[in-house]
């Protein structure tokens, strides 16, 4: 009786979104695996005109051989290592400069952290005209802006260039969201007491020291959330890459881009499956997180 | 400090509440066709913009007139060259909720909605109407599937033109007005502009309009018979004479702009406008881009059919269907009599710049340009064009243009472009 007293209003309070969230995501999720275990793979059997019969695991296993997704995967990759060390340095550097106490502050922190506000849509189309891959004559955007300061040759294709395209695709992402990595870190370095810099100082240690023993262990957390953030940001990268190249454009297709040219030919069972590869790549990212701060929280 | 987190933390709310709404950006559409007793057609089109909006408005006008008891309703949904629309109805027609008519590729594109049994027989209608005459038999036989018509054409496109810049070839010492008869004399040509200085002899844009330039190299390379063989399977894509289709293309690649993937067909269409290309392969709609510029046909730009396919007409044409459980049919019904009838076959491709799919309009009607169109549409063989789905059902063309994309970016030699095409093709 005191335990029902106890459990039932918060259970009660909960009961809504836990029932929402298990219907839209969790059950949405089940129907998505669902479907990425059949062969519905045309028109007339996603309407349910022809059957559909279940054909296991075929689907990942047609989709990891082929060359072209692997091709995808390898893109995924490489445009997550430079959005991700890219924000977090830029991030870092700008925290670390604004940490001390300087004139206009205020304004530096806005100019940084403004791209974020700017739609990825929005700025795709702007990138696309900046990130031209004419060179020499025909050349506009960023390689003639090379051309103008001499810099001939720093002018490259972009990314139109198969195997490094993608990271070209990164640098307006960087571009968006280093102020945002920039204001995590600087919370971080607020969030540091004074009084701990001035004891490893008073302890003789030198300003390196005072930032590899005192500063850099009190920013991991920081750094986590970044990274996880930026992270699974990056995993679901789509918009920015639509505006700025598309869908059919082979040097910058990704998962989530495959993801959308199955479904609108119809291939229902192949673009669930490379929902569900998504899924379980973005998993493998947050729940070692998730694991490590529920054991931090219980401690 | 506290400041500083909150605004972070704002800020990712923010950030995630921003990807929820580009979510479903686009369920706003729907909806928009009446229920039971209600005399609104919603018509669903991505004619939203430009002479396809006034083509439209010209239509609803007519139809307005021959049909007064129903009220147009626009279900009009812009971007990504009908690509946004396309989503948007698939979702509707799964979801049971379909317009009473919508807009969709005559041809094989069609094809997805006939497996799905989502549009209806409306071969009933061409006898009420008296279409079957109208409609060249040529175009009849395209649209026919087993027997059945699924739609009703508005206008009709070609795709094999070739858009030049007059002075560029006269700088070149080549003569406008004598093209050149296959692809292997337009080569030389596109060589003799290059040497001249042009960089960009041909200019082309994002992938679609790369498989719009290989669906007439292969119309012009393999010619008609084999060409349709393509697409029925009686032409092997494996054979010799497509490999001798790609080699031209990948000729014809090289004499391209190298920004080309970033770009969409009007800006490849402006390079020959402003003489930075000598050549541009597009469909007929690029006559309404030169037409805005006010650049006279002649002078400013010529055009010819693709080297090597004078005689045949690639087609593609707009048509209006019947969903399955369209809230309101006879409105629909109303509404595809107006777009086979002269009236408004006349009024809306005056308007859009492309020509009736009947054959009995008055070619003084219409523009110059158009009326030489007009002349080729009666007297040359009909082929249905790939890129713009009369050839291929939508999977199919996904497929192709994936290959084509991949082998142009790099990724792929000509070999592996063949096989990956014939496997698109069967699949």
């Amino acid at each position: 009786m005191r335990r029902a007293k106890s459990w039932g209003p918060p259970l009660l309070l909960l009961a809504p979104s836990v029932l929402l969230i298990a219907v839209f995501v969790y059950g949405l999720i089940a129907v998505n695996a669902g479907t990425s275990f059949t062969d519905n793979h045309s028109a007339a059997q996603a309407n349910g005109v022809a059957p559909i019969s279940f054909v296991g695991v075929q689907n990942y296993l047609d989709l990891l051989a082929s060359p072209d997704f692997q091709h995808s995967l390898k893109n995924l990759v490489l445009y997550t290592a430079v959005f991700l060390v890219g924000t977090l340095i830029t991030g870092f550097v700008w925290a670390w400069l604004l940490e001390r106490p300087i004139r206009g502050e205020g304004i530096f922190r806005s100019i940084y952290l403004f791209p974020m506000a700017v739609s990825f849509v929005a700025s795709g189309v702007v990138w696309r005209w900046l990130l031209n891959s004419n060179q020499g004559e025909a050349a506009s955007g960023l390689n003639r802006l090379f051309q103008i300061v001499g810099l001939d040759v720093l002018q490259n294709p972009w990314w139109n260039n198969i195997t490094w395209g993608i990271a070209a695709i990164a640098l307006p992402a960087v571009w968006q969201l280093s102020g945002y990595v920039m204001a995590l870190f600087l919370a971080g370095f607020r969030g540091i007491p004074d009084e701990l810099r001035e004891a490893g100082r008073m302890d003789g240690a030198s300003e390196w020291q005072v930032y590899r023993y005192v500063i850099f262990p009190q920013l991991t957390p920081v750094l986590l959330s970044a990274l996880i953030i930026i992270g699974h940001m990056s995993l679901k990268a789509f918009d920015l890459i639509m505006s700025i190249s598309r869908p059919s454009n082979y040097q910058t297709k990704v998962p989530a881009v495959d993801m959308y040219v199955f479904k609108s030919s119809y291939d229902f069972a192949s673009s669930a499956a490379v929902g569900a590869i998504l899924l379980i790549i973005v998993a493998l990212l947050i729940v070692p997180y998730l694991i490590h701060s529920s054991r931090k929280d219980g401690r | 400090m506290r400041r500083i987190t909150a605004m972070a933390v704002a800020s990712a709310a923010v950030l995630a509440l921003a990807a929820c709404g580009s979510g479903n950006s686009g369920g706003g559409g729907g909806g928009g066709g009446g229920g039971g007793e209600s005399t609104d057609v919603e018509v669903f089109t991505w004619w939203a913009a430009g002479s396809e909006l006034t083509g439209l408005e010209a239509l609803e006008s007519v139809f307005a007139e021959q049909h007064p008891d129903f009220t147009f309703v626009n279900g009009a949904v812009a971007g990504g060259a009908g690509s946004a629309a396309k989503d948007l109805l698939q979702t509707r027609l799964q979801a049971g909720d379909p317009p009473d008519t919508f807009q969709a590729h005559a041809g094989a594109e069609l094809q997805d909605y006939i497996d799905a049994a989502q549009i209806e027989d409306v071969s009933d209608l061409y006898d009420e109407f008296g279409l079957t005459d109208a409609f060249p038999q040529d175009l009849i036989d395209l649209l026919t599937v087993d027997g059945a018509i699924y739609s009703v054409p508005s206008n009709i496109h070609r795709s094999n033109v070739v858009w030049a810049n007059p002075e560029v070839l006269e700088a070149a010492a080549l003569d406008p007005a004598a093209p050149p008869a296959d692809i292997d004399a337009w080569i030389e040509d596109l060589q003799t502009v290059q040497d001249s200085g042009v960089a960009t002899p041909l200019s082309v844009a994002a992938p679609w309009t790369q498989v719009h330039l290989l669906e007439t190299v292969l119309m012009a390379d393999l010619g008609a018979e084999a060409y349709v063989g393509l697409w029925d399977g009686s032409t092997d894509w494996s054979g010799a004479e497509v490999t001798g289709a790609l080699e031209h293309f990948e000729t014809l690649i090289g004499f391209t702009n190298t920004d080309r993937d970033g770009l969409d067909w009007p800006d490849a269409t402006q390079m020959v406008m402003d003489g930075t290309a000598a050549y541009n392969v597009m469909g007929d709609w690029a006559v309404a881009a030169f037409e805005e510029a006010e650049i006279e046909r002649g002078t400013g730009f010529v055009e010819f059919p693709v080297p090597g396919t004078d005689g045949t007409f690639g087609f593609l044409a707009d048509s209006f269907t019947l969903p399955v459980g369209a809230p309101n049919p006879e409105g629909a019904t109303a509404w595809l009599e107006t777009v086979g009838s002269l009236e408004g076959q006349v009024a809306f491709n005056q308007a859009k710049g492309s020509i009736p799919a009947r054959t009995d309009a008055d070619p003084a009607d219409f523009s110059e340009y158009q009326q030489s169109a007009i002349e080729s549409y009666a007297n040359d063989t009909i082929l249905p064009s790939l890129a713009h789905g009369a050839a291929a059902p939508i999977a199919v063309l996904n497929a192709i243009t994936d290959a084509v994309s991949k082998y142009t970016a790099g990724g792929s030699d000509l070999a592996t472009l063949q096989s990956e095409l014939a496997a698109a093709a069967g699949s």
